[in-house]
Formats: structure tokens, C-alpha cells, sequence
């Protein structure tokens, strides 16, 4: 087995044991991101020095005998995080001179804790996307194919294509994300890898980027459950530099990972049906339904009435949030500046050659409804609906412990494909987009494969601050599915 | 509700971002498609129901309102377009 297949924790135990060193992982990732990323662009900025330096503490650290949990472990970092010293993009053209002075809080905790890292993932503008066909930096191109089209090129999904992309053809071990509608399960979905959106306020937003900041969540990807319960540990974290950030402990979820679903009640919400659906998700979902009644778990029906809402209240609410966030992109204090007649024209010009269409569209969305005459119609009664979905939640988890859907209504599409109309893409969020309103934990565990070989996930949905139970049921769908496929474009495949 | 070219110019000031002229119909049919779905929200009864503002149901943290951070201009200055001395540097406003 070569070291770029190996799980992260197969790695640690064979770091601790001596069986490689660290910077013999990191150079066969780095060699393999070398041979990869011109097909997949993946990678908008490689840090291999940086990394090989990262390892050789790791390997000090090793050979002393004081690791910490991620010792050696080498991941990507979603462009979005800013990371001290190394270019942070966003996907956007207006950020690309900028180097952040700082780090932010949960690439800071991943160090802390002995990671390596490779680079940083290319991903949509601002993470305004499903595909990363809005990264200024180009798209990323999905390591799966279609079995009968093997030319076509796939999207990876989004915002986080790239880290999805990373982890799928093995170029890096795991990687971070942010989900603000979908924006990590989806894309874990679409590259048949695990990833998680864990409960509002459980990762720092501190040092990550702002698109939606009552919606953004940073969360973990890797290739099975526990790896990613792993990452998880050391990204969560109470931090005072975020307001929002939750002052609570944070449990093993390793352990949660072992947790059996026997006696567990998991609910199907029946909204999650939707026209338009690719038939073999729907029997994928049963199938995942009877394998936690084989696992000894209760299924029951239950009702999100507000279901359909979700996303027409969310693209009030993102955009909203967005056009005050990217306010501060004015050409002054940092980022692009393109000359203009006066201090107006320089904003407005900036502005216009810094942000690409879907962020244009979206801050103007944005600034429409909150502007006079408009906020009330508009945002005040998105904010309603809001509350209403979380109540939908609320209700549902005081007679279940978890749900479980579809993650997507559609595997991966081609480069190109849903481009344009924007409301065709936003509807790619419609099963992800109500668990980031209402702030609760979510994980996408790959499931099957659709007729064209494509991955499909299926989504675990808990109770807020329950990642652990999450985790154990996602962890029971993996055992149950032993999904074993791998996508065609991966190092040394 | 649908949105004129006006409107659209209106809103692309307010947003600070310098629009064409060529591109202004392409934006007003794309938001008007986008603010034509949203519409559906009319449907909800909302009567009585609480606007959420986020998804942390935590009441925020206090702390000393003290100076804790700072103290580095060059880092703050390092990514500025323009600088002059310990200053962001921008076109004359005033003449």
C-alpha cells in the first residue's frame, strides 16, 4: 500500500511506531499534488517547503516521543482560512496580493496540534457556489468520472471543491472546509469522501474568511468517519475572539465513532423527497434506512414542514449577510486596488474588477433587501421562516435522535452544467441548506454509487452540540456500506 | 416585485460596484429570477414568530473593555496599496 492511501489514523499509529518518518508522508503527498494538481487544480497555492519544514519537526517530535494528535499529519487548508504568511485568496481575484499577519484560529489549533500542511484549496469566490466554477483561480475538476463519458470533466461540488477534491485523489490526508449552505457535504458527496458540518459555534470562525457569518461553519473532510471525528478534536474549541464561539467541552469523538445505534431512533423527514430527484437516491436512502434497522435502531417518519422554504430564506439571509461583510473589500486597506478619478470611483471600480458575477449578484442581493423600503418584506420575514425551520428541528429531534437523507438530489454534474440559471445551482443545497440555518450538526458519509459510478452520499442530521451521535451513526452507514470505490484520476492509481 | 434598470443602478451605488451600462439588463433579469423564486416566502404564515438572527442560541460573552491587542503597525500596514508612513494612503478627497 503506498502512503498517499493510508487513513489518518493507520498514519499516526505508524508515525508513533517508526515505520516512516513524517517527511517521507508529506513527500509522497507533495509528489503527489506535484503530478495531480495540473489535472485538477485543486491547489491554488502549494507550501512544500513550508511543509517539508512542518515534518521534520514532526519527525523531532517523534523521535522524542511528544506527539500530539495530528504529529506529521499532512492536510490541505480551504483558501479561505488565513494562514500567516502564506497567500489567502478566498477564490477571489480581489484577495489574491493579500498575506495574512495572522492565523486563524482553527488552522492554529490543527498546527498546535502537530499537522503539516500542504497547501491551499481552490474553491468558489467568497464560497458563493455549488461547483468551484466561480474561483478566480479556475475550476477544479472532480477525480471521479462518468463510466461512459470518461472525457467529460465533473465538478468536485462546492464551495469547497478543492479540499474535497484533495482528499478524494489522495493528495492530502484530510482537510478543512466551511459550510455555509452545503458547502462541505455537498462536495464530500460529490467526491465520494466523508465530510462534516459540525454544530454552529463548535469551530472558531476567527481568521476564516466572512461570507455569511450567522451561517458559516468550518468543519473537517477526510476519507472515513473517524478520520474525521480525529480532525474534528482538534479544530473545535471554545476561542474568545469569536463572539459566537460556544464555551463547551469537547468530547471524544474518536469514541463516538464506536458507539452502537442499537435502540437509537433515527428519523426520515418525508420533505426530503423532491421532484426531480435521481431515482437511484431515493433507493439509495431506503437502503440506508434498512441498514440501521438491521443495526438494531428504530426508524421513524417525521415531518420539516418548512423544508421548501429553506433555501428561498437563505438566499435573503447569505447575501444579506455577505453585502455587509464585503463591504470591507474597498481597495484601501488591503487586496486589489484599481485606480479610479476620485475615492468613490476607485471603491466602485475596485469592487468591480475584484469580485466575479456570483458574488456581484449575490452583494446586490444582498444590499437590495436590506435597503430602505425593502428590509421588512424581505429580510425581516426571511428571518421569520428562519425561526420556523429550526422549530421544524426542534420538534423533530424530540422524538428522534438523528435524521437521515439524501445529502444531494444528484451526483456530481459535468464543468458547464447548471451555469445558466443561478436559482438551477442554488437548488443543489436543497437537503444541506436548513441544517446550516438551524445551527445543528451534519455528516455526509459516501453510501453507493449511481449508475454512471458516481459517488453518492447519504446525510446524518443531530441534535446542536451532538456531533458524537453523528458520528456514531455515520460511523454505522460506513460499516454497512463498505463503500470501497476509487475515483479514477488518485496518486499512484 | 420586479426590479426596473433604475432600480438595479440604484442598487449597484449603494453597493459601491461600477456597472456598465451593457451589463445592466443581464442583472435585472438575473435578479428578478432569483427575487421572482424567493416570492414563494409569501406564502409562510409568520404571524406571531420571532425573527432569528442566528443559530447560537447563547446569550453573548462579557469581557473588561480593555486594550488587549495591537501595537504592530507594519503588520496591519503590510498589505496596504499604498502607505505613507503609518498611514493608509488614498486619492485626495478634499481639496
Amino acid at each position: 500500500m503506498s502512503l498517499t492511501d493510508l487513513k489518518i489514523a493507520a498514519a499516526r499509529d505508524a508515525l508513533r511506531a517508526h515505520e516512516f518518518t513524517a517527511r517521507e508522508l508529506t513527500e509522497a503527498h507533495l509528489a503527489a499534488i506535484e503530478a495531480l494538481n495540473p489535472r485538477l487544480n485543486a491547489f491554488i497555492t502549494v507550501t512544500g517547503e513550508r511543509a517539508l519544514a512542518q515534518a521534520d519537526a514532526a519527525d523531532a517530535a517523534l523521535a522524542r516521543g511528544a506527539f500530539a494528535p495530528l504529529t506529521g499529519i499532512p492536510l490541505a487548508i480551504k483558501d479561505l482560512f488565513c494562514t500567516e504568511g502564506v497567500r489567502t485568496t478566498a477564490g477571489s481575484r480581489i484577495l489574491g496580493p493579500f498575506v495574512p499577519p495572522y492565523e486563524s484560529t482553527v488552522s492554529a489549533n490543527l498546527l498546535r496540534d502537530g499537522a503539516v500542511f500542504l497547501g491551499k484549496a481552490n474553491m468558489d469566490e467568497f464560497a458563493m457556489g455549488s461547483s468551484n466554477m466561480t474561483s478566480a483561480y479556475g475550476p477544479v475538476t472532480n477525480p471521479w468520472k462518468r463510466r461512459q463519458d470518461q472525457d467529460a470533466a465533473l465538478v468536485p461540488g462546492g464551495s469547497s471543491g478543492g479540499s474535497a477534491a484533495a482528499v478524494s485523489a489522495r493528495m492530502a490526508m484530510g482537510a478543512t472546509g466551511t459550510d455555509t449552505g452545503g458547502s462541505i457535504r455537498q462536495p464530500a458527496s460529490f467526491c465520494g469522501i466523508v465530510g462534516l458540518k459540525p454544530t454552529y459555534g463548535r469551530c472558531s470562525r476567527w481568521g476564516v474568511v466572512a461570507f455569511a457569518s450567522s451561517l458559516d461553519h468550518p468543519g473537517p473532510f477526510a476519507r472515513d468517519v473517524h478520520d474525521c471525528a480525529i480532525l474534528l478534536g482538534s479544530m473545535a474549541g471554545h476561542d474568545p475572539k469569536d463572539s459566537t464561539s460556544a464555551d463547551v467541552p469537547v468530547p471524544d469523538y474518536e469514541a463516538a465513532c464506536a458507539r452502537s445505534v442499537k435502540g437509537m431512533r433515527i428519523g426520515v423527514p418525508r420533505e426530503y423527497r423532491v421532484d426531480g430527484m435521481q431515482g437511484e437516491i431515493e433507493t439509495l436512502w431506503q437502503t440506508g434506512l434498512t441498514w440501521l434497522r438491521e443495526a438494531g435502531a428504530d426508524v421513524i417518519d417525521v415531518s420539516l414542514p418548512h423544508t421548501k422554504y429553506a433555501l428561498p430564506a437563505y438566499y435573503i439571509v447569505a447575501p444579506a449577510e455577505a453585502s455587509s461583510n464585503l463591504a470591507r473589500y474597498d481597495g484601501v486597506r488591503f487586496g486589489l486596488r484599481e485606480p479610479g478619478e476620485d475615492l468613490r470611483d476607485l471603491y466602485e471600480r475596485t469592487r468591480a474588477a475584484g469580485f466575479g458575477a456570483e458574488v456581484r449578484r449575490r452583494v446586490l442581493i444582498g444590499t437590495y433587501v436590506l435597503s430602505a423600503g425593502y428590509y421588512d418584506a424581505y429580510y425581516l420575514r426571511a428571518q421569520k421562516v428562519r425561526a420556523l425551520i429550526l422549530r421544524d428541528f426542534t420538534e423533530a429531534f424530540a422524538k428522534v435522535d438523528a435524521l437521515v437523507a439524501p445529502t444531494a438530489p444528484s451526483a456530481a454534474f459535468a464543468q458547464g452544467e447548471n451555469m445558466d440559471d443561478p436559482v438551477q445551482m442554488y437548488l443543489n443545497d436543497v437537503f444541506t441548506g436548513p441544517a446550516d440555518l438551524a445551527g445543528v450538526p451534519a455528516i455526509s458519509v459516501p453510501a453507493g454509487l449511481d449508475a454512471n459510478g458516481l459517488p453518492l452520499g447519504l446525510q446524518v442530521i443531530g441534535k446542536p452540540f451532538d456531533e458524537e451521535t453523528v458520528f456514531a451513526v455515520g460511523a454505522a452507514l460506513e460499516r454497512a456500506a463498505a463503500f470501497d470505490a476509487l475515483p479514477q484520476v488518485r496518486a499512484g492509481g | 416585485m420586479s426590479l426596473d434598470p433604475a432600480t438595479i443602478r440604484r442598487i449597484a451605488t449603494l453597493a459601491r460596484i461600477h456597472v456598465e451600462d451593457a451589463e445592466v439588463a443581464t442583472l435585472q433579469a438575473e435578479l428578478n429570477g432569483i427575487l421572482g423564486w424567493i416570492e414563494q416566502l409569501n406564502e409562510v404564515n409568520v404571524e406571531g414568530i420571532e425573527p432569528l438572527t442566528g443559530a447560537t442560541q447563547m446569550a453573548l460573552k462579557m469581557r473588561e473593555d480593555v486594550v488587549t491587542d495591537g501595537g504592530y503597525p507594519d503588520k496591519i500596514l503590510a498589505n496596504a496599496p499604498q502607505r505613507a508612513g503609518d498611514f493608509f494612503a488614498v486619492p485626495k478627497v478634499v481639496e
